[in-house]
């Protein structure tokens, strides 16, 4: 099992996940930035401090499971997979290439560590709830955490699964959002309005709080908090900013699908680095 | 393998497929542990409330949420569970097939599909019911497997043998009765077909319902002096391309019967291998590009064409084409 990374020592990680992320997306010359970006300091704490998983052994049966709803932020799982010990950091520039083990999307097939594959929105909460409800059938003691994006809230079949979750009881399921506020045509609100979040989850039955999604402290103290949530499942909605570390990024919508140029990778380096 | 034909002087069995699905599931579930069985708000309807009584634990009604239970059945699979789930064709096929194809079927995942109330015998409950479309929705998605059983006693075989499968499967059942075809010695293997009937004529590959059909068709025929093979083509993915190829060379001739549309079904597989293997004069007996309607399933199968005597006309049709 991989052993707990000091507190002190998330900030370095997620600084080289970050340069990980826009070099890759560089490389690959297409792919998602801004919502990988938001992402960090969030899969950094499950994967680093939270989850019971073992990188040299990813099928583990004991393990916690993850899945990346919104799964066009592979890069930033991809990218803490790599740095964990799932499989050589090399591999990164391989992103999106023919032959990859990084498909554009997540393949549970072709990546070690990727739990199950993903990418058209709308369907990890669901799976995520049959994961929790298999194990809860095994006396497992492993949980099961899901990152689903703003925008994606929008698909349907989320809120069927938000109901699953409840009506199942499903407490070893910590869904996390990532509140970033923008999609690709524009900012969540203007597109598709899916606010109030927290009343209509907790309507839904769920337990519901809300944290600074890149402060590695607040969201550990959520993680452990919803562990202790009995009988019902439990939503963390992580307010992020899409772009988040490189200054001429953030908050952008036209960065939600667009690589680096090497320019701007060049710029970003220097803003992490400097 | 002993093959009744309905109209024959032995008296036709009636047994359900949908029912016999029921009670070998719960049957199955004593020597499968790992078995879990998905519904949505339609258990009586599919015959899986007997699974439901039997392991209660095991059972997850997901409600009318087709799409949440596609999800969690993908789920289920992934830590190790062997998910059944059901609903009728079209809720099944239809109303969640983009998360079969992204959540089971791409990644390859053991969850069985077993459908009930496939083709138009539905009946009375009219279009919005009548799934016309599954077996096409369900054969384009990489790595699924179609099976459509002919009788209650296909059905067990089946079950039996996508239990032991590991993989996607779709199993399409049916809302009526079938006459029993075959006896207990029948084996059924994954994509082999079988021949039920002898006949150097004419070839008439069906499935489902339709292969008591045929059968019947075949003995009327034989009556005018056409002696008709009869194959049933139980998996339609992956196809029996060789019992195909080797029939139409033998006959010369094929009619397909299915109660699905002409396009997409059994008749379009049954013409994709010959047209590229063994190019041979064909006719399709299917829904003919159209939507269902209210009726009972006798009056259904006869407009749209669906009877015994539907076949006999392609056959005739397809012979002056030889």
């Amino acid at each position: 099992m991989i052993s707990k990374t000091p507190l002190e020592e998330l900030p370095a990680i997620a600084r080289q996940i970050r340069i990980d992320i826009l070099t890759m997306l560089t490389h690959a010359g297409s792919g998602h930035t801004g919502g990988s970006l938001s992402a960090v300091e969030i899969l950094t704490v499950l994967y680093f401090v939270k989850m019971r998983h073992d990188p040299s052994n990813p099928q583990w049966p004991e393990r916690d499971r993850f899945v990346l709803s919104k799964g066009h932020a592979a890069p930033a799982l991809y990218t803490v997979l790599a740095r964990c010990g799932y499989f050589n950091p090399e591999e990164l520039m391989s992103l999106r290439k023919m032959g990859s083990i990084l498909q554009g999307h997540p393949d549970m097939n072709t990546t070690p560590g990727v739990e199950i594959s993903t990418g058209s929105l709308g369907q990890g909460l669901s799976i995520a709830n049959g994961m929790a409800l298999g194990l809860k059938l095994d006396k497992s003691s492993s949980r099961v955490y899901v990152l689903l994006g703003d925008g994606e809230v929008q698909e349907g079949q989320v809120w069927e699964a938000a109901m699953s979750a409840a009506h199942y009881k499903i407490d070893n399921l910590c869904a996390l959002l990532d509140f970033n506020g923008l999609q690709i045509d524009g900012p969540v609100r203007e597109i598709m309005n899916i606010e109030p979040l927290p009343d209509k989850w907790s309507a839904f039955g769920w337990d519901v709080c809300q944290v600074n999604g890149h402060d590695p402290i607040a969201i550990l103290d959520a993680l452990h908090r919803a562990e202790k949530v009995k009988g019902k499942p439990s939503l963390i909605i992580c307010e992020t900013v899409k772009g988040k570390g490189i200054s001429f990024f953030e908050n952008k919508v036209e960065y939600h699908g667009v690589s680096p140029t090497d320019k701007e990778l060049e710029e970003a380096l220097k803003e992490l680095c400097g | 393998m002993r093959v009744k034909a309905e109209g024959s002087k032995e008296t036709v069995k009636f047994l359900g497929t949908r029912n016999v699905y029921g009670e070998v599931l719960a049957a199955l579930g004593d020597t499968y542990p790992q078995i879990v069985v998905l519904n949505a708000d339609l258990s009586g309807s599919t015959q899986t409330e007997l699974f439901h009584k039997k392991f209660p634990h095991r059972f997850f009604n997901m409600g009318i949420a087709e799409q949440d239970m596609i999800g969690t059945a993908a789920g289920l699979a992934t830590v190790g569970k062997l998910p059944f789930v059901s609903t009728f064709a079209i809720f099944a096929a239809g109303k969640p097939w983009e998360q079969i194809r992204q959540s089971i079927a791409n990644p390859g995942l053991n969850v069985k599909i077993v459908s009930t109330h496939g083709g138009i015998t539905v009946g009375e409950d009219g279009a919005s019911h009548q799934c016309l479309e599954d077996i096409g929705l369900m054969r384009i998605i990489p790595h699924m497997v179609v099976i459509v059983p002919a009788d209650g006693i296909e059905t067990r075989k089946v079950m039996s043998a996508i239990v032991e499968y590991k993989g996607p499967v779709y199993v399409r059942l049916s809302r009526i009765k079938f006459p029993v075809i075959f006896d207990e010695g029948y084996d059924f293997k994954i994509s082999k077909g079988a021949v039920v009937r002898a006949g150097t004529d004419v070839t008439i590959v069906a499935t489902g319902l339709m292969v008591s059909h045929s059968l019947t068709a075949a003995e009327l025929l034989e009556e005018e002096g056409i002696a008709a093979q009869v194959i049933n083509i139980s998996t339609i993915k992956p196809i029996d391309q060789e019992l195909i190829i080797n029939a139409s060379r033998t006959t010369g001739a094929v009619v397909t019967a299915e109660e699905h549309s002409i396009i997409g079904g059994l008749g379009s597989a049954v013409a994709e291998v010959l047209s590229e293997h063994s190019p041979t004069p064909m006719r399709r007996i299917g829904i003919k590009d159209q939507s269902g309607t209210s009726g009972s399933p006798a009056e259904l199968l006869e407009r749209y064409q669906l009877n015994p005597q539907h076949i006999i006309t392609a056959v005739k049709e397809v012979l002056q084409q030889k």
